[in-house]
């Protein structure tokens, strides 16, 4: 175990170097200079070539990306020219805002998906699996911002049950908190149970072929602690290695939904920031959310290898 | 991650039995929608169809009528042809990323599973980088950058479909190149160039061009989601994603300018879909062990 945590661990450093690499080059290669952005097109040239110098835009890149990478690794990712907040100020204040909702996001997805999926397994082929199996297949092609508008007319322009906008804290008013929350959470839940349902499904109809499932059946176990206690676990392995790749569809799709709903998390904050063309604040939350979803894919990696012995000691 | 590849890894390519499958009516609707959309967008400028930039203020959110079959939009614009040259982008945008995608991430995945060793390594290293990004922040950073055009948005999102036909190409072939086809070429002293065109290629295409339908709905999904934010082809060029954007302004007084869009796109979203999905099981092999 420890051998596969080196190896995997030696392996997050130069991702994690590249990837800053890349997040500094996209703001340095591409047209636009920094200095004519913060004091608009009518500044002099003499002002623009000072801000650049005070900058250090002037130096060869090579030198400004060290540099810069230096200050991101004592925790200073610069701070807005806008609004004067520094990057770990602006994302620490909306990053509870965003796990609140791909947290609550994901719980609506498994509590819609995993039962779909059991029923569906232990009536494989049956008239209810072939629709739900249909259905999920067609709620894949819905993207978020679809479901969105759809939820919104049906529940906030039609029936006015829930609010269509805006965002309380939950420490303020948790009840109001979850009020608000409630649509967007379930727009993300609505693209994220079918993956949930038909990876479970398929891996459950699997374990329920196994031996020990017939010898829990022949010894009269009840139907219940067979599917709850005997197949859920060994069917969720795969369920967790796509969590990776949830986690970033998540990411997206908290973007597109935090921007619908107007909710104050890292999504706001980045399209905002891209609309005022605020560039130190994009290539921070950036920089923030690449290194954010690496680190979790690579906990998931981890938390699969804890699972499945297979992985650690075989090469993955 | 390493945890994308258990899912494709193993025999991805297609058994030498070929299983008669029916398709099933949806497959054939899937397609007949397919082609609809296609010859609209092809021909929108051919149709009798009003301008679809032209503003007309007095008629404002008027309902369906002889002149505007489909009423217009919040500035008066016919809401059939906004929808039609929509299309347009969508496709356009739809299919030309995943063409660079399957192109430079086919070519990488196929030398990197047939050479392996360090090209293969730094291969599937700087595919992990690149998928390192959640795919939409990356896009809206470049494009953020670059400028809004179809040109610039085509790129980004082609550039960010290179990982995963890289991955397809690769476990395709790192599965085919141990066959005795290959083998045999080997034998017979084929250079490299030749077992990677005609022996490799031909196998290799089939299960990514599955794949290349299920990225042009992505795509289309992606391209939808940066328009509707506002930051994908900018106005006035009519797109699925504006409209759907722009009616939902308008949802309390006239759903139809959001929902009609949105029907278009989950439509044309769904028989890709459908079509890439029925194909790729066509030419996966362990689906019909279940």
């Amino acid at each position: 175990m420890l051998g596969f945590l080196a190896r995997r661990l030696l392996y997050l450093v130069p991702v994690l170097i590249a990837v800053s690499l890349l997040t500094f080059l996209i703001a340095a290669l591409l047209p636009g200079d920094l200095a004519y952005t913060i004091l608009g097109d009518q500044a002099t040239p003499e002002k623009v070539a000072a801000l650049r110098h005070d900058m250090g835009l002037d130096q060869p890149i090579w030198w400004r990306y060290l540099s810069w990478l230096g200050q991101v690794l004592q925790g200073d990712l610069g701070r807005s020219f806008r609004t004067g907040q520094t990057v770990l100020q602006a994302v620490t204040e909306r990053l509870p805002v965003s796990l609140e909702l791909m947290v609550m996001a994901e719980l609506i997805g498994l509590v819609i998906g995993v039962p779909i999926a059991i029923a569906c397994a232990v009536r494989s082929g049956g008239a209810f699996d072939r629709f739900m199996t249909g259905s999920a297949f067609g709620m894949l092609s819905v993207p978020t911002f679809l479901s969105a508008i759809l939820l919104i007319y049906l529940f906030a322009v039609e029936l006015r049950w829930l609010p269509a906008t805006g965002y309380v804290p939950f420490g303020e008013d948790p009840a109001a908190n979850l009020r608000f929350l409630v649509l967007p959470a379930l727009t993300l839940a609505l693209a994220e149970w079918p993956g949930i349902m038909r990876v479970l499904r398929s891996d459950m109809i699997a374990t329920l072929q196994e031996d020990y499932i017939a010898l829990a059946k022949a010894k009269g176990l009840k139907a219940s602690r067979i599917l709850f206690v005997h197949a859920l676990k060994p069917s969720s392995l795969t369920l967790v290695t796509i969590t990776g790749i949830n986690i970033g569809r998540l990411i997206g799709g908290a973007l597109i939904v935090e921007t619908i709903f107007a909710l104050p998390g890292i999504g706001r904050l980045l399209i905002s920031a891209i609309f005022t063309r605020d560039l130190i604040i994009l290539q921070g939350v950036v920089l923030l959310v690449a290194a954010g979803f690496v680190i979790m894919n690579f906990v998931v990696d981890l938390l699969y290898a804890v699972l499945d012995p297979r992985i650690r000691h075989g090469h993955a | 991650m390493a945890t994308l590849e258990l899912g494709i890894e193993g025999d991805v390519v297609g058994s030498p039995v070929r299983r008669t499958r029916r398709l099933g009516p949806l497959f054939w609707a899937a397609i007949v929608w397919m082609v609809a959309v296609v010859a609209a967008a092809a021909f929108a400028d051919l149709l009798p169809l009003p301008s679809p930039t032209d503003m007309d203020m007095l008629e404002r959110r008027a309902p369906a009528s002889a002149l505007h079959w489909l009423g217009t939009d919040g500035l008066g614009r016919d809401e059939l042809a906004r929808l039609i040259h929509g299309a347009r982008v969508s496709l356009i945008v739809g299919v030309c990323a995943p063409v660079i995608g399957i192109t430079i991430g086919g070519a990488l995945g196929i030398l990197a599973g047939y050479f392996r060793g360090r090209f293969e390594t730094l291969v599937v290293g700087s595919m992990d980088v690149l998928l390192a990004f959640p795919p939409l922040v990356f896009a809206l950073a470049v494009t953020a950058y670059l400028g809004q055009s179809i040109l610039n948005l085509t790129c980004v999102l082609g550039v960010l479909g290179i990982p995963a036909f890289m991955r397809v190409a690769r476990a395709a072939t790192l599965s085919l190149a141990r066959r005795e086809f290959v083998i045999a070429a080997q034998a017979l002293g084929a250079t490299h160039a030749r077992i990677l065109l005609r022996e490799l290629l031909p196998n290799v295409i089939l299960p990514l061009f599955a794949f290349f339908l299920l990225g042009v709905a992505v795509t289309i999904v992606v391209e939808g989601a940066l328009s509707f934010l506002g930051l994908g082809v900018p106005p006035p060029t009519a797109s699925w994603g504006g409209m759907i954007g722009e009616g939902r302004e308008s949802l309390e007084i006239a759903p139809r300018l959001a929902f009609l869009p949105a029907f278009a796109m989950f439509l044309t979203v769904l028989s890709f879909n459908l079509v890439g999905d029925t194909l790729r099981a066509l030419t996966d092999p362990r689906q019909g062990a279940l």
